[in-house]
């Protein structure tokens, strides 16, 4: 099977979802794994082998250095049919799923969005995928010719990465102004902030933190274990904190491997947002809030004693 | 300006979801159904847009006929009529862009607003699919938007920021919180809406280009331990962390 995976670039950095989408992709049975990488930068593209990848296809050219929806589109499906795929992983990042759909309509196939497992059965892929905001998990298979994936971030692992190289090959493809219809023409990125969306550990807040002059709490603990700071709707909606950090079903998807909920209820619309977290730990006095039911530890307790002494016991355990 | 609004008729979010006897879909009883609420911010933005601009709000659903509700819900807030895509089969993504698209391409759209995420489903894919199905911009996930002379400038949600799309007129846009927020009807526009027009069409038939094999309920977690009930707990589950969960 031939897989074509996109790579996306974001300030010159491969973004790690792509990374674990490749792996993903080498993972399965049988399968010869294309990358496809856009714009001027071809950085690391060589280092790719490491990841599973046998060629990458390198559009060069610097009109697709800022990201354009129909210019993207084009590429990655000139790329698919350069190297014989029929099937292409796109990470399911913002950027992928804003592609991938325009990809398949070019393609004339479709896209099983968001999934968080794929294998491969009888020459089919079989994916799995969180509907219902995580209520229930639904297994499809792509039954178009052209078959196109987004994968969730932080869930697939890169496990080990070796040494190989693979060859980076040209590939021309020639654009109009129409092809770049959609363009964009900035990004503002607060860069001392980790994204929740992008983290391995995130250490939210809820309404029990009391008020926003309290996450210095919350702060210092993401500080030792390098996690981005999250937050529920409640404490957003007063302003505590902006939304670009509320985690839940109207905020954003997160399966960092580790979630710590200081002061959240756990009210089954946050819980849509982390439950795939691989390991949660909740710190609430109710003893009897739904948190803990998804909980792999719990403290039931006070915020302002837990945190300041978590804080402390792994400054001294991590050496910092 | 000619807005159309996408909407889409969910199950309301504290629905428990069970799955239902053909192991494919949820079991029907007991849920009630909402205008998706990713889609009250959509019908608002056209709302808005028809204010700034002038013209006419046009409320889209495909489903069976008590898809009605949902766009009564739209024409409650406002719009002033609906087209119902009327299908009794379980579409995909894909069958239900191409029946909207159709459903469009002869109406010269300006504006087509979806939500950005349908709450059942979660696919994120309709504004792009309409978008490249109409041959048209799509621009999605947009918590602002700015239209003046046939120019759009929207602002994006992306990992750690926003960035900042312009395309022209004609476009497909999704949007999410941020964008404005959503009006609630008010008892004369609900009994308005129950005279609105709503224009029924008949879909081309489908046939899914996705499979839904099988549907379940995600593995319960066992309940986790409780590490402790004081400050003397956070030694404890530090040595958990790293021990047993190995997380740190
Ligand atoms: C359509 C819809 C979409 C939604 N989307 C989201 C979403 O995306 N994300 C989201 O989070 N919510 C969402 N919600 C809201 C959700 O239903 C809850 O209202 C919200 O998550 C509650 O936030 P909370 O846990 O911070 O507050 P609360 O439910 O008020 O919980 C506060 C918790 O803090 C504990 N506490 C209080 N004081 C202390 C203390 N000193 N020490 C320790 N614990 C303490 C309390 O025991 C309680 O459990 C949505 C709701 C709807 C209807
Ligand atoms: N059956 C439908 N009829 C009309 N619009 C829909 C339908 N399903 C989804 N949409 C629109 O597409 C958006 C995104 O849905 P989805 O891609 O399924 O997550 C929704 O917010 C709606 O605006």
């Amino acid at each position: 099977m031939n897989i074509l995976v996109f790579i996306e670039r974001r300030d010159g950095a491969i973004k790690k979802p792509s990374l674990e989408a490749a792996k993903a992709a080498s993972n399965i049975a049988g399968s010869t794994v294309t990358a496809v990488a856009l714009g001027s930068d071809a950085s690391d593209l060589d280092k790719l082998g490491g990841y599973g990848i046998s060629k990458t296809l390198h559009v060069n050219d610097a009109q697709l250095d800022a990201y354009s929806t129909t210019a993207y589109a084009k590429a990655i499906a000139e790329a698919a049919n350069a190297s014989g795929s029929d099937t292409v992983f796109i990470a399911a990042t913002a950027m992928g799923k804003d592609l991938a759909p325009r990809l398949a309509v070019k393609l004339d196939g479709a896209v099983a969005p968001d999934v968080t497992a794929i294998t491969e059965e009888g020459g089919d892929l079989i994916a799995t995928r969180p509907i219902y905001a995580g209520k229930a998990i639904e297994t499809v298979k792509v039954t178009a010719a052209k078959k196109v994936f987004s994968l969730r971030p932080n869930v697939f692992n890169i496990g080990e990465v070796s040494e190989a190289d693979s060859p980076v090959e040209t590939l021309s493809v020639s654009f109009s102004d129409a092809d770049f219809a959609v363009k964009a023409t900035g990004t503002s990125i607060s860069t001392d902030k980790l994204d929740v969306a992008e983290a391995t550990a995130i250490v939210s807040g809820g309404r029990g933190m009391q008020g926003p002059e309290n996450w210095n709490l919350i702060e210092d603990l993401a500080g030792v274990l390098d996690a981005a700071t999250g937050a529920s709707r409640a404490v957003v909606d007063a302003d505590w904190r902006p939304h670009a950090e509320q985690v839940g079903q109207t905020g954003k998807t997160v399966s960092p491997t580790l979630y710590i909920a200081c002061g959240i209820s756990g009210a089954v619309q946050h819980l849509a947002g982390m439950s795939s977290s691989k390991c949660i730990v909740a710190i609430n006095k109710d003893k009897d809030a739904p948190i803990f039911q998804v909980a792999d530890y719990g403290i039931v307790g006070d915020v302002f004693e837990i945190l300041p002494a978590l804080t402390q016991e792994l400054k001294q355990f991590l050496g910092k | 300006m000619n807005i159309f609004a996408c909407v889409s008729h969910v199950p309301d979010t504290t629905t428990k979801v069970k799955v239902g006897a053909d192991e494919k879909q949820i079991d029907q009883e007991g849920v009630t159904y909402i205008l998706n609420p990713y889609d009250e911010f959509g019908v608002e933005t056209a709302l808005q847009l028809q204010e700034q601009h002038g013209g006419e709000v046009t409320v889209v659903c495909l489903g069976p006929d008590v898809v009605k509700e949902t766009i009564r819900k739209g024409l409650a807030m406002g719009a002033e009529k609906g087209i119902h895509i009327k299908d009794d089969t379980v579409r995909d993504s894909y069958g239900t862009a191409k029946a909207i698209a159709s459903a469009l391409k002869d109406k010269s759209p300006d504006v087509v607003v979806c939500g950005r995420q349908s709450i059942d489903y979660d696919g994120w894919q309709m504004a792009s699919l309409l978008g490249e199905m109409l041959s048209i911009p799509s621009i999605s996930v947009v918590s602002k938007l700015e239209i003046a002379d046939g120019a759009v400038k929207a602002e994006r949600d992306i990992e750690g920021g926003k960035e900042t799309v312009e395309t022209t007129l004609p476009v497909v846009v999704s949007v999410q919180k941020g964008i404005y927020s959503p009006r609630y009807p008010k008892l004369q526009g609900i009994m308005k809406a129950k005279k609105k027009p709503i224009e029924e069409v008949t879909p081309e038939p489908w046939e899914n280009r996705v499979e839904v094999t099988k549907l379940e309920k995600p593995p319960v977690k066992s309940a986790g331990k409780i590490v402790g009930e004081d400050a003397s707990a956070a030694k404890e589950l530090v040595r958990l962390l790293h021990e047993e969960a190995k997380v740190i």
